[in-house]
């Protein structure tokens, strides 16, 4: 039997509205916890991306659970078994809880590769393919915490045939069986937990029948798959989500691969889902941007504006402060945009946003390549206790984008990682507190948040 | 002495009795530097990949910036609306900037060099620009460096002729020049940059003249760019020989361990080079016994630490199998390397120090060059003779 240690601890439970509570008693010494709705702390190979543990330890209150996955990791199989102890100690990783996943959620894979008993994950040196034997031989190497069952999810391109949709659905429940029945007799894997993949595409028979048979397996949890940001619109996602869940026991937690954007977790939450992956604080890094979007429901007025922090200083300030209006506004499915006015008032498109495209700017961010920042003194986010925050100011970070410096990188993952936490701390507060709708409307916005103060 | 007083006070704290080295500490406005020191370059305002507080953290206290590619960008004046380059990058320390000199011969399409400055094109809209001593000098007033460099008339080491000459009279002329334009002479201290090439009268000149203008330090420029190091070692030798004793000396573009050492047995102070960074993000990490190239497959199952003996970051979390496999994942690899050298300058010059201080110095030599390299025949020729001249042989 698969490690069924971690426990759920719903405190409520809204139909429709999400549920709140803390996954409790994680790692083999079961020390760790989580609070869900939450994600993990999304890395490459051990790494939160530009990071080094001095700059990574600017930030406080990061999740118990760092994620690796698969496709960093294959390739070093070889290196893993030789050093014997384990991916965690190998990365000088302590004091966490280690998920492995199969795929990186920031980086896409082509597609086509997978077969009837493999699956194929992509690593710095092109395609390495997986039978279960080299999964869990994989996962005795790596020794995680827990682990997501070898699955074939790819069926998120628009146009996959609903017989391929079946494909995935078949073969992900018999990946499950086979890697379960090797978990069981592996001695390394005592106590590691297995959650199974709830596949099924975009078809709503699949996606229930999917969920009904992973959840007869001995499993500590679930990942939803194949419904990562561009598949599909929130919408359809919605309805899958919240079909499956009702497939699926109330005392496991479920975790959506693929979905990162503030609008689409608010969404997925209220359907049913409790773990997320942050890699979108990785992705708006990489396009030079920084995470803006209010999400503090206090009624303080004086609070209300800005991200609920600590005191923060920068060297030089002046000039009316102002909110950064990321916000977005969905209209049955198709996507309007906010505009941020700028100091003088113009309003200007603040970037597009094409579900289909993940590397797009989405409106929860501001591009600091636009010149209007190269003369703004003040910090990324008023409010913002993060390093970046206190230390730097857009006119700085602006300036390292241009002259394509590595510290914009290490800067903005440390703001944007701070910002995506916290986010999801005001959206579990919010549901403690019944104000889910005022975050939503904060997040998603209604002209929300343009508070104008003069200094 | 009347006048102007130093704005920098060089304090001696140690002298070797059997070479020119010096242990000393130079009071600077933000802090005192303790001597001799190695300097990182954070060219455009930023060490690559790391940040103020993690340069803080290694113990750094003076760094370079570039005053070339900050006066293209962002440009003087937004940076000293943002109350200077310490202001712009929160750089609590002291800062270090050249004229913009050497990049302009350099990086980019000379123009025409004339008495009235060095004409180029702009990289990045193809104008001309014009960089003459008064307009080095008042871009790095606008920076607010706490060490700011005269422009000199850069010629390569590798040139030969009247040029030289040209150049190295020109120098001096425009050392007056930015003297005078120096709006800060209080907070910031204007070094001298001695030239002349590899022609021992003509930099016996040029000593011989800008030791008599009232700068707080002197410089040793026009070395270090590809020449002998047979010549390159006379030259540095020859200048501290003609350098007042009671003012640091600065020694342009030197990084590499062995000709760290090395000069400042021949009486140098302070150095600074872009090398350790740069190579840090080739994975090449320095070491005492030369340097490891991480991404090289041998590294891949090597679970110990980069030097064992290290006490940085880097080290003391971290094995070059992990750093080897990070390289193919993610940039904090290149972070890691860079923190590794930046701390492996500092400790091999603060074990300098104090074995200068200790009155060991020579010792030190003999050790350092035994751990560098594998037997006493691959000693490099050069640093033999020069470690000769000062009165350390090496057997």
């Amino acid at each position: 039997m698969a490690g069924c240690r971690m426990k759920l601890e719903l405190s409520r439970v809204v139909q429709g509205r999400g549920r709140l509570g803390v996954l409790k008693e994680l790692g083999k010494t079961g020390q760790h916890s989580l609070e869900v709705p939450g994600c993990l702390l999304h890395t490459h190979l051990g790494a939160v991306p530009h990071l080094t543990r001095d700059t990574l330890h600017t930030l406080s209150n990061l999740p118990s659970v760092t994620q690796v996955t698969l496709s960093n990791i294959a390739e070093h199989q070889e290196v893993l078994e030789e050093f014997k102890d384990g991916f965690r100690r190998f990365a000088g990783l302590h004091n966490t809880v280690l998920y492995c996943s199969l795929h990186d959620p920031a980086t896409p894979c082509p597609t086509g590769y997978n077969t009837t008993k493999t699956v194929s994950v992509w690593g710095s040196g092109g395609r390495i393919e997986l039978t279960v034997a080299k999964f869990m031989a994989l996962q005795k190497t790596v020794q995680p915490d827990w682990y997501q069952s070898m699955a074939d999810g790819e069926t998120w391109q628009s146009g996959t045939s609903r017989k391929r949709v079946r494909k995935s659905v078949d073969r992900t429940l018999a990946h499950l069986d086979e890697c379960l029945l090797v978990h069981q007799n592996s001695q390394e894997l005592e106590g590691v937990e297995v959650f199974g993949v709830v596949e099924g595409g975009d078809i709503l028979e699949e996606r229930v029948r999917s969920g009904r048979e992973t959840a007869k397996r001995p499993v500590a949890g679930f990942c939803l798959d194949g419904l990562q940001t561009g598949s599909m619109d929130q919408a359809l996602r919605t309805q899958l989500i919240t079909a499956v869940t009702k497939e699926l026991p109330e005392d496991k937690p479920r975790l959506l691969q693929g979905v990162g954007r503030p609008d689409e977790v608010l969404a997925c939450v209220e359907a049913g889902v409790d773990l997320f992956e942050s890699f979108f604080p990785f992705q708006a890094t990489e396009r030079g941007c920084a995470l803006c979007f209010g999400f503090d429901v206090s009624s303080d007025p004086e609070l209300a504006a800005g991200v609920k922090f600590g005191t923060r200083q920068h060297p030089v300030s002046g000039g009316v402060r102002r909110l950064c209006a990321g916000s977005l506004v969905e209209f049955s499915g198709v996507v309007e945009l906010a505009e941020e006015k700028t100091a003088s008032g113009e309003t200007r498109q603040n970037g597009d946003s094409n579900p289909a495209d993940q590397s797009r700017m989405t409106s929860f961010e501001i591009d600091l390549k636009d010149k209007r920042h190269r003369d703004d003194f003040r910090p990324l986010v008023e409010g913002c206790g993060c390093y970046c925050c206190v230390n730097h100011q857009r006119a700085y970070l602006h300036h390292l984008l241009v002259t394509n410096e590595l510290l914009a990188g290490v800067l903005l993952m440390i703001h944007n990682t701070a910002h995506y936490h916290a986010f999801f701390r005001a959206l579990r507060e919010a549901l403690a507190n019944d104000k889910l709708d005022v975050l939503k409307r904060r997040v998603l916005g209604e002209g929300g948040g343009q508070t104008e103060r003069n200094e | 002495l009347a006048g102007r007083c130093s704005r920098v006070t060089l304090r001696l704290v140690a002298e070797c009795s059997v070479t020119k080295a010096r242990a000393c500490d130079l009071i600077l406005p933000h802090c005192a530097v303790s001597t001799p020191v190695f300097m990182p370059v954070g060219t455009q305002g930023t060490l690559k990949g790391i940040t103020v507080d993690q340069l803080e953290g290694l113990g750094c206290q003076i760094c370079l910036g570039n005053t070339y590619h900050l006066g293209m960008r962002p440009g003087p004046d937004l940076i000293e609306k943002a109350n200077g380059l310490h202001g712009f990058m929160n750089w609590k320390r002291n800062l270090l900037t050249d004229s913009g000199g050497f990049q302009m011969v350099s990086l980019v399409e000379l123009s025409e060099v004339t008495e009235e400055g060095v004409k180029f094109k702009s990289p990045y809209d193809g104008e001309e620009i014009l960089l003459s001593p008064e307009k080095s000098i008042s871009i790095q007033n606008s920076l607010g460096s706490d060490i700011m460099m005269q422009l000199d008339d850069v010629v390569s080491s590798t040139v030969t002729g009247p040029r030289v000459e040209e150049a190295m009279h020109r120098s001096i002329r425009w050392l007056d020049r930015c003297i005078a334009a120096n709006k800060n002479p209080d907070k910031q201290n204007l070094f001298a940059i001695i030239q002349g090439g590899l022609n021992a009268e003509l930099r016996k000149v040029c000593l011989e003249e800008m030791t008599q203008r009232d700068v707080p330090g002197f410089a040793i420029g026009g070395l270090s760019g590809g020449e002998e190091k047979d010549d390159f070692w006379r030259m540095v030798t020859l200048s501290t020989d003609h350098l007042p004793r009671e003012k640091p000396r600065y020694l342009m573009g030197v990084g590499y361990a062995v000709d760290l050492v090395v000069c400042v047995a021949l009486g140098c102070d302070m150095f600074d080079c872009v090398f350790p960074t740069r190579t840090a993000r080739f994975g090449s990490a320095l070491v005492p016994w030369g340097s490891l190239q991480v991404k090289q497959k041998q590294y891949a199952k090597d679970f110990q630490p980069i030097d064992p003996e290290c006490q940085c970051p880097t080290c003391r979390q971290h094995s070059r199998a992990y750093l080897h496999a990070l390289f193919k994942s993610d940039t904090a690899a290149m972070h890691h390397i860079t923190i590794h050298n930046i701390a492996y300058q500092l400790t091999l010059m603060c074990s300098v120090r104090q074995s200068i201080v200790d009155g060991c110095f020579p010792e030190f030599i003999r050790t350092f060059m035994k751990r560098m390299f594998p037997s006493r025949d691959q000693y490099p020729g050069w640093a033999v003779d020069a470690l000769a001249s000062v009165n350390v042989p090496l057997e």
